[in-house]
């Protein structure tokens, strides 16, 4: 039996209040629990960054005026770590992903003290997609799980 | 030499010659906890100091807003103040290197040794 086919079954899904202390605790208890822990530290630190940008953002934009739940799935599969969150918020803006584009650096008066958030996301999670269902958003990606530890 | 302890976010300023250590004594720079990280880092700067080296060896995430209030941190320093890190940890450096930020600051691997009796 390889490596991936010893954690295939392993998933986690927790359901998180959106505001940024419950979403803290939230990603404890993700990375508490497999298939996080089966990361090796490199790859568990991209999988913290890439999750706390995501639900943040939703917490600030998609429930910026309401609150409400955010729902978070995990599962390993062939191609890496498999992520869908889901939740009930205002759509993304023309229904799209934000680009996340880079920003300049030279002006040190001027340096963003935001908007990094997406570009961290584009820059570590793969296959990034987006649907408006329902009322509801869902957002799928990949991340990086190639370096298995038992 | 003087000790100011932060409420809450748990941040411990000591001056050391001409320059003022300010650890952060908590292992997250989050959402949660990265206004009230601002509101310290303008209180605890705000002597003048030149010298300001944030030690943030004890802290294993930080998040896009943590990283934003660490650069509101430096914008908020007076003409003659400079800030420097120290002792970022993996998953810290992995943020600053992909933002590249951590071509802005001046970033030492661990505290100086000059600095080390903040403790």
């Amino acid at each position: 039996m390889t490596l991936h086919q010893s954690f295939r079954r392993k998933a986690s899904h927790v359901i998180v209040h959106a505001d940024a202390l419950a979403v803290r605790h939230g990603l404890a208890s993700l990375f508490a629990q497999e298939p996080l822990t089966c990361l090796s530290d490199d790859l568990r630190g991209t999988a913290e960054i890439v999750m706390a940008e995501v639900l943040n953002n939703i917490v600030e934009h998609a429930y910026a005026a309401q609150s409400g739940a955010i729902e978070v799935s995990i599962d390993l599969g062939e191609n890496g770590l498999e992520c869908t969150i889901t939740d009930s918020g205002a759509p993304m803006p023309s229904n799209d992903l934000p680009k996340g584009k880079p920003y300049a650096l030279d002006q040190m008066d001027d340096l963003p003290e935001g908007g990094f958030g997406w570009f961290l996301i584009r820059s570590l999670a793969q296959d990034l997609q987006y649907a408006r269902f329902r009322d509801q958003n869902y957002l799928r990606f990949r991340l990086p799980a190639h370096a298995l530890v038992a | 030499m003087s000790k100011i302890l932060g409420f809450g976010m748990k941040v411990v300023a000591q001056q050391v010659g001409d320059a003022l250590v300010i650890r952060v004594d908590q292992d997250r720079i989050d959402a949660a906890s990265a206004i009230q990280f601002k509101d310290q880092m303008r209180l605890l700067t705000q002597s003048g100091m030149p010298r300001v080296v944030l030690d943030l060896a004890q802290v294993a995430f930080i998040d896009s807003s943590g990283l934003g209030a660490i650069v509101a941190a430096m914008k908020g320093l007076g003409p003659a103040q400079k800030l420097e890190l120290s002792g970022l940890t993996d998953t810290v450096k992995k943020v600053f290197r992909l933002t590249r930020m951590d071509t802005v600051f001046t970033i030492h691997s661990d505290l100086p040794v000059s600095l080390a009796k903040a403790g």
